[in-house]
């Protein structure tokens, strides 16, 4: 346990998974004018785009994310399954290096009643168990978190320090921040408490449902109860944890948002939720939801099974003829082993076994490790 | 179980949040001994203790080399690493401020020179003023810059003010209070949440009784 194998059918099975249930490939450009990232920067994680003019003078950047583009294209009325696989470029700002990533993501674009709901966050679930066996998939829900901030009566400003804090689960800050804003001590108290929430969704429901007092609140509690009871008629609730420290950008998200994460993993493998404020944004009368699987962090963290380049190292002179030293090889390759066939051993190559082949036949050594 | 790794920062404060840890029973004998070994393990309750530079802290623990780790609130402020802030230490508390010459006279029609290692918070502070400044990232020794006229003021931590006092140097404003916090890998909070709820628990209750 605590290591995951990634490989090139982690991908595919991902794929089929999507799939399976009508999800339909979405192919996209590489480019998007770069005005639609201006407008809506704060959808995005990251503000560090890669831009270039067109040979018109017109300001394209290579796509910082998948999203946004398939909401623009949104046909209010219409509803759209799909997934995608696209690479995405960002720069970053530490290191002022370019960057390539992979992203593979699932959107549903159309109304969403509790079976699509429960259907997107299984899916998101499914997603890291193909993974991983030992998985965490953590919900919370703007809508409860932007009423009970509501309660507190803030400016916006104020109230985007106080998700920060919420976001580190920083509750020192979190009290005293409310302390010094002068927020009422029963709505004080609720935000610190909706910070310390966090555990498998059982021995936490009870918890939030003491927090709620609006309609709104009891609203969301309750949307998040019956996307539990789904995802565990699934076989999935196991995993399901409470947590409200999950911020994402409140303009752009509303009611279930979810992170998920795979043990050896430092960070979170799998972002999503329910966006329909962007789409209101687009001037589009729909709501939508997805997810993205960050398959380079995937990639960075696997653990790499192979301690060998090859099974065999298979050294040959010029006493054999090329049609010998082929049919030695495949001797290897038949049962089922990988083998590299050179004159000679290159520098720093790492094999099971080394076969040194000439006209008086084959010399086995055990290889060096 | 796994274990639960924990990177200190070196030197005295390091040193008080280690007997922090120990009051609670995660305790570690080995890091008492006097050797060049660099992590330190406690087989019995499961815990792996590294000092790292206190700079270094927050990157081993976003990276999730470290676990948990312990780390001033000066230097969240600078990095802003990606990691849950569980506790205040009430430990190792001193002050972010602006310090300049005793004679110092703010002229604000001239751009304010500005050396520091938080540059940062530096930018972040006067931007909030719509003040321009010029910053000069210095590592350490931060006081001869001003003393040198190399800059008009200095930004640093300062805990009791007797090297500043020494070197005819004086606090004009304090940018934030600073102490000690227990932080966490996002992730290993997920997969290692009971032992990192204990330990959060316990400290807060030791930090409670002193």
């Amino acid at each position: 346990m605590g290591t995951f194998n990634y490989n090139d059918t982690t991908l595919y099975n991902l794929r089929m998974l999507y799939e399976q249930l009508g999800y339909k490939r979405y192919k996209m450009s590489k480019f998007e004018e770069y005005d639609l990232y201006l407008e809506y920067k704060k959808f995005l994680s990251t503000e560090n785009i890669i831009t270039f003019t067109d040979l018109n003078g017109k300001l394209y950047a290579l796509k910082p994310d998948i999203t946004l583009s398939i909401a623009k294209n949104a046909k209010p009325g219409e509803t759209q399954k799909l997934y995608y696989k696209e690479n995405v470029y960002r720069a970053s700002a530490e290191t002022k290096e370019y960057k390539e990533i992979t992203q593979l993501g699932l959107e549903y674009i159309g109304d969403i009643d509790p079976y699509t709901l429960g259907e997107v966050v299984l899916l998101a679930a499914r997603s890291l168990h193909s993974i991983s066996e030992s998985y965490v998939l953590d919900i919370s829900h703007m809508g409860l978190v932007s009423a009970l901030l509501d309660e507190a009566r803030l400016s916006d400003s104020r109230k985007e320090k106080l998700v920060s804090f919420l976001g580190k689960k920083d509750a020192h800050e979190l009290r005293f921040s409310c302390e010094k804003y002068g927020v009422d001590s029963d709505v004080t108290e609720r935000i610190v408490a909706l910070c310390e929430i966090y555990g498998d969704f059982e021995s936490t429901y009870g918890q939030i449902k003491t927090l709620a007092t609006t309609p709104a609140m009891l609203e969301a509690v309750k949307e998040l109860e019956s996307v539990y009871t789904f995802l565990k008629a699934s076989g999935e609730g196991a995993h399901i944890n409470l947590d409200f420290s999950i911020v994402n950008d409140m303009s752009y998200y509303n009611g279930i948002i979810f992170r998920g994460y795979i043990e050896s993993v430092p960070c979170s493998v799998l972002s999503g939720g329910r966006y329909d404020n962007l789409l209101v944004k687009l001037g589009k009368n729909c709501q939508a939801m997805g997810f993205a699987v960050y398959v380079d962090m995937l990639e960075l963290y696997a653990k790499h099974e192979k301690e060998y380049d090859v099974d065999v190292m298979l050294c040959y002179d010029s006493s054999v003829t090329p049609v010998q030293i082929a049919e030695k090889a495949s001797e290897y390759t038949a049962q089922g082993k990988s083998v590299k066939v050179m004159p000679y051993v290159p520098d720093g190559l790492k094999y099971k076994q080394l076969v040194k082949f000439s006209e008086e036949g084959e010399s086995v050594s055990d290889g060096i490790s | 179980m796994e274990y639960l790794n924990i990177a200190l920062p070196k030197g005295r404060l390091g040193e008080r949040v280690y007997e922090m840890f120990e009051k609670i029973g995660y305790g570690c004998p080995a890091i008492r001994e006097k050797n060049r070994s660099l992590i330190f393990e406690n087989e019995e309750n499961k815990v792996r203790y590294f000092w790292s530079k206190p700079s270094d802290v927050a990157i081993y623990v976003e990276r999730g080399a470290a676990d948990i780790g312990v780390v001033g609130k000066d230097i969240l402020l600078e990095y802003e690493p990606d990691i849950y802030e569980l506790l205040d230490m009430n430990t190792g508390k001193c002050r972010m401020c602006v310090a300049a010459k005793n004679t110092f006279r703010d002229n604000s029609e001239k751009t304010l020179r500005v050396a520091t290692k938080f540059v940062n918070i530096a930018r972040a502070h006067y931007d909030k003023k719509g003040r321009n400044i010029e910053i000069c990232k210095l590592n350490g020794s931060i006081e001869i810059a001003p003393i040198l006229g190399m800059t008009d003021v200095i930004v640093d931590i300062v805990e009791t003010g007797t090297t500043l006092k020494e070197n005819n140097l004086a606090v004009i404003e304090t940018i934030v209070p600073i102490s000690a916090r227990l932080v966490a890998n996002k992730a290993s909070t997920k997969f290692k949440n009971e032992q990192i709820a204990d330990i959060r628990r316990k400290l807060a209750e030791v930090i409670e009784n002193d």
